[in-house]
């Protein structure tokens, strides 16, 4: 074995495999490369979903129309709400970062159906593409809302039938990957990677393989049926013909509650990376950790009703799923307290990865207990509808697993690309993130605490001030992306080349080159040590990869 | 174990393509899954009308369609064992049977909805129309369930031709028959949800 | 060193003849199922017709589909799988049946 592993190995990126060029991405099956692809396609949908929210805050700027009428504010929460959900969010970051790291992280070459995976991404692009010419069609753009509720999904003339068939695509991309994950973890483990000394974030994304596998198909199967009834006027949902369209909520959340866990497992799995690395500590709690993700995959299932508490729904169901709502906060809690835990006593060391995480902890929390004033039924009732809930899901999924996945960024950058960005930008760009997501979302809490509905493009007077400030924060938070993203390109072309273990980190990503060879490793991987246990890192880690 | 790492990508492994195969047809399972829970709904809701609607439903081709894919399931098993045993011969006959079983389904099946069709029971159709909602929605699920049922047959057909081929090619052998097991398990899976479509829709009465 | 391929393949999985011994079973249990759908059994139709299909589907599942045979590992994957569903069938009765 080579002592000095950087000068003598080729990187995956200099790899000549059957093709070249452009091909030699998109056709291409390794992970590292897929990981990539989805990376960029993923970031670009997410500039474009900001652009949309941009313009919608624009419209709240003033009372009446500002830059644009009712049905275009329709259709453009409609849309920023499809590419930020089933675009950006729900593959996020299991779809790249996994895609790069999973394979790595337990010894491996690659993930177990390589074909596969390429497929998947692939569909992934086609959903995508689906989705934005379905806004040229016939009838126009769709405004349904993300939720595609029925009976008007049957019934507004707006062009709803491509961009269904697009999310039944991307939720068959999503089935893929979670497959793959799961067999991977299960078949390619290195020799001694046992279950229990797989890193979290490996934990994590098995969990969230399993909620893939179990909920997509539930989406998939209603937004065939929803396609059907309007071909076909068969009698499904139409309450005109007899059908029941709170049958289609159920159905709807059925998959929907389960994928903001698929959304959120894969970030906590990175929080449980970053924590220890940056504190240099054991994680306090791994089993539980590891056990919680299982637990809230499961529990998460079962959920799905806290999203109909004012649709009609029995009453029985209403407090049985309000109850179960409170039950999946246990396991969330769980990891929050053993984060914490981990920090207690660290020498920690303030790194841009480490303090998104702070931000997430913060931002996440308050999302979390906001969420509990939505879970029981009597205060939902009162707030259910308003921008109260918008500000709760933003504070999960942006402030939730959007920071986090700006984290992993960050983390794997100088692995992924073998170059390190400027920290000093990083860290006044957090900064300026969540100044500027303050404003913007937690604004909405007190404006829907005040009664004021969401999807309406004009508001009363009395909304004026609070809406000026949110609309100032999303140019502030949209200026701290700009800062963000910015610092990472400038870094991707002129910034210093990165070592092996830029942060001194024990999971096996860290003991191959930056940026990995072709296959991953130089060398058979053998674990002896679990992930995080720091007081063995001199033994465990190899002079070269110090 | 090789010294080259680079081997091991590319090693066979029988067991992880099993695993692949099953939580493909857990998601399949799941799929059907939401039409049974709306099934469920809707019964409750319109059991009258879902006991009335189904006397429309031809009760004797049901059966011979439920025998058919039965057999079909057990063709295929035992092409299975023939080639576990070296016999290839046997294994193409039992897949060809397999097959052409499954053409017969699916010819019935057709027969069924053609029949349907001329009665002007279809979505949209003059009688339907004069129907009560529950029986409405009784045949809204009808279609919708052994239509994609039936989606499934074809492409068990499909995927069994190309097992066909490999067959022929010697790419499935004594040696290596995973695919061949993988492309059984899908076909069972599609006798698995006929054998619940089958009393759900036909006994009725 | 490579190992051989060779199928990975249980010694105990059954032959030709304990398969068509299945078959028939399915065979006698759907026209049980047929016969029995005749007679005026009320409110317990639905419940004799479920009972037999899960008979059958298990008869599938464990012989034809091997599950009986193969690794732990499946049966404990499907487990879970059915458990979920009979979970989400619950959950949504809690609505319909008390709406
Ligand atoms: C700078 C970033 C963002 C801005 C300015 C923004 C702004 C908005 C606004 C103004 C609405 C509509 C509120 C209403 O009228 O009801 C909205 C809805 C929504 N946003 Fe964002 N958002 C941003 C980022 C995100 C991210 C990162 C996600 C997901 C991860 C997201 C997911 C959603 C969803 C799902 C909706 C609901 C759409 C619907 O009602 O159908 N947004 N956002």
């Amino acid at each position: 074995m080579s002592n000095s592993i950087s000068t003598s190995i080729k990187s995956f990126y200099e790899y000549e495999g059957k093709h070249r060029g452009i091909l030699g991405w998109i056709l291409s099956t390794d992970h590292k490369r897929i990981g990539l692809l989805y990376l960029w396609s993923m970031v670009g949908f997410f500039l474009v979903g900001v652009f949309l929210g941009f313009l919608m805050r624009l419209e709240m700027l003033s009372m009446g129309k500002t830059i644009m009428g009712p049905q275009t504010y329709n259709a453009i929460f409609t849309l920023h709400g499809i590419i930020m959900i089933f675009l950006f969010i729900v593959p996020g970051i299991p779809a790249a970062f996994g895609n790069f790291f999973l394979p790595i992280m337990i010894g491996a070459e690659d993930v177990q159906f390589p074909r596969l995976n390429l497929l998947s991404w692939w569909l992934y692009v086609t959903g995508g593409l689906f989705a934005i010419i379905s806004l040229f069609l016939s009838g126009g753009p769709i405004d349904t809302g993300w939720t595609f509720y029925v009976p008007y999904s049957i019934r507004t003339t707006t062009q709803v039938i491509l961009p269904l068939i697009a999310a039944f695509i991307l939720g068959f991309s999503s089935i893929l990957t979670g497959i793959n994950f799961i067999t991977t973890v299960h078949r390619m483990r290195a020799k001694g990677m046992t279950f229990f000394k797989l890193p979290l974030f490996v934990w994590a994304l098995y969990a969230t393989g399993w909620i893939q596998i179990i909920g997509t198909p539930v989406i998939g199967i209603t937004i065939l049926l929803v396609i059907i009834e309007r071909v076909f006027s068969v009698g499904l949902f139409d309450p005109a013909l007899g059908g029941d369209p709170i049958l289609f909520q159920h159905l709807f959340w059925i998959y929907s509650h389960p994928a903001v866990y698929i959304m959120i497992l894969p970030a906590m799995g990175v929080v449980s990376e970053i924590i220890p690395t940056f504190a240099r500590k054991h994680i306090f709690g791994y089993k539980a950790i590891a056990f919680s993700s299982l637990a809230i995959a499961f529990i998460g299932t079962l959920v799905w009703g806290h999203h109909m508490f004012t649709s009609g729904m029995s009453d029985t169901a209403r407090w049985v799923y309000s109850f179960l709502t409170y039950i999946v906060a246990l396991p969330s809690a769980v990891k929050v307290f053993n984060w914490v835990a981990t920090m207690y006593k660290g020498s920690i060391r303030m790194s841009a990865p480490f303090v998104f995480v702070m931000a997430f902890i913060v931002l996440f929390s308050i999302g979390g207990l906001t969420g509990l004033i939505l879970g029981s039924v009597a205060t939902n009732v009162h707030v259910h509808d308003t921008y109260f809930v918008v500000a709760h899901f933003h504070f999960v999924m942006f402030g939730g697993t959007g920071f986090i996945f700006f984290a992993a960024l960050h983390y794997w950058f100088p692995k992924m690309f073998g170059k390190m960005y400027n920290e000093k930008i990083a860290m006044t760009a957090v900064g300026i993130l969540t100044i500027g997501f303050l404003m913007l979302y937690f604004t909405m809490f007190i404006l829907g605490y005040e009664g004021m509905p969401r999807r309406y493009y004009d508001y009363l007077p009395q909304f004026q001030f609070l809406h000026i400030l949110a609309t100032v924060g999303s140019w502030v938070l949209i200026s701290g992306l700009l800062l963000m993203f910015g610092n990472l390109l400038y870094s991707l072309r002129k910034g210093a080349s990165a070592k092996a273990n830029p942060w001194n980190g024990m999971t096996l990503e860290w003991m191959t080159s930056s940026p990995p060879p072709f296959e991953n490793f130089n060398y058979h991987p053998e674990i002896k040590f679990g992930p995080y246990e720091y007081e063995h890192y001199e033994e465990a880690v190899k002079d070269e990869y110090k | 174990m090789s010294t080259n790492s680079h081997n091991i990508a590319h090693h066979r492994d029988d067991f992880g393509s099993k695993m692949g195969m099953w939580l493909f047809l857990f998601t399949e399972l799941i799929l059907f899954g939401g039409l049974f829970i709306m099934y469920m709904v809707y019964r409750v809701e319109y059991s009258e009308q879902f006991h009335l609607a189904a006397k429309e439903l031809n009760l004797a081709l049901g059966t011979i369609n439920t025998l058919i894919l039965l057999t079909s399931s057990l063709t295929m098993v035992l092409s299975i064992v023939a080639i576990g045993r070296g016999s290839k011969k046997i294994s193409i006959f039992y897949l060809i049977s397999t097959i052409l079983l499954a053409l017969g389904f699916m010819v019935i099946k057709a027969f069924e909805w053609g029949a349907k069709f001329s009665h002007g029971l279809y979505p949209g159709g003059t009688e339907l129309a004069n129907l009560s909602n529950g029986e409405v929605i009784f045949f809204g699920m009808y279609f919708v369930m052994t239509g994609l049922h039936a989606l499934h047959v074809l492409i068990g057909i499909v995927i069994l031709s190309f097992m066909l081929v490999f067959l022929l090619r010697d790419k499935i052998n004594k040696d290596n028959y995973i695919k061949l097991e993988a492309g059984g398990l899908y076909w069972h899976l599609v006798d698995l949800i006929w054998i619940y479509l089958f009393p759900l829709f036909y006994l009725l009465h | 060193m490579e190992e051989k391929p060779v199928h990975q393949e249980h010694k105990n999985s059954p032959g030709y003849g304990y398969n068509i011994l299945i078959w028939l079973t399915l065979i006698s249990l759907t026209c049980v199922s047929v016969a029995v759908a005749g007679l005026d059994l009320g409110a317990y139709i639905l419940l004799t017709a479920l009972v037999i299909a899960t008979i059958k589907s298990t008869l599938v599942i464990n012989i034809f589909m091997h599950i009986k045979f193969d690794d732990p590992i499946f049966k404990l994957f499907f487990s879970l799988i059915i458990f979920t569903l009979f979970v989400l069938f619950v959950l949504t009765a809690f609505d319909i049946l008390y709406r």
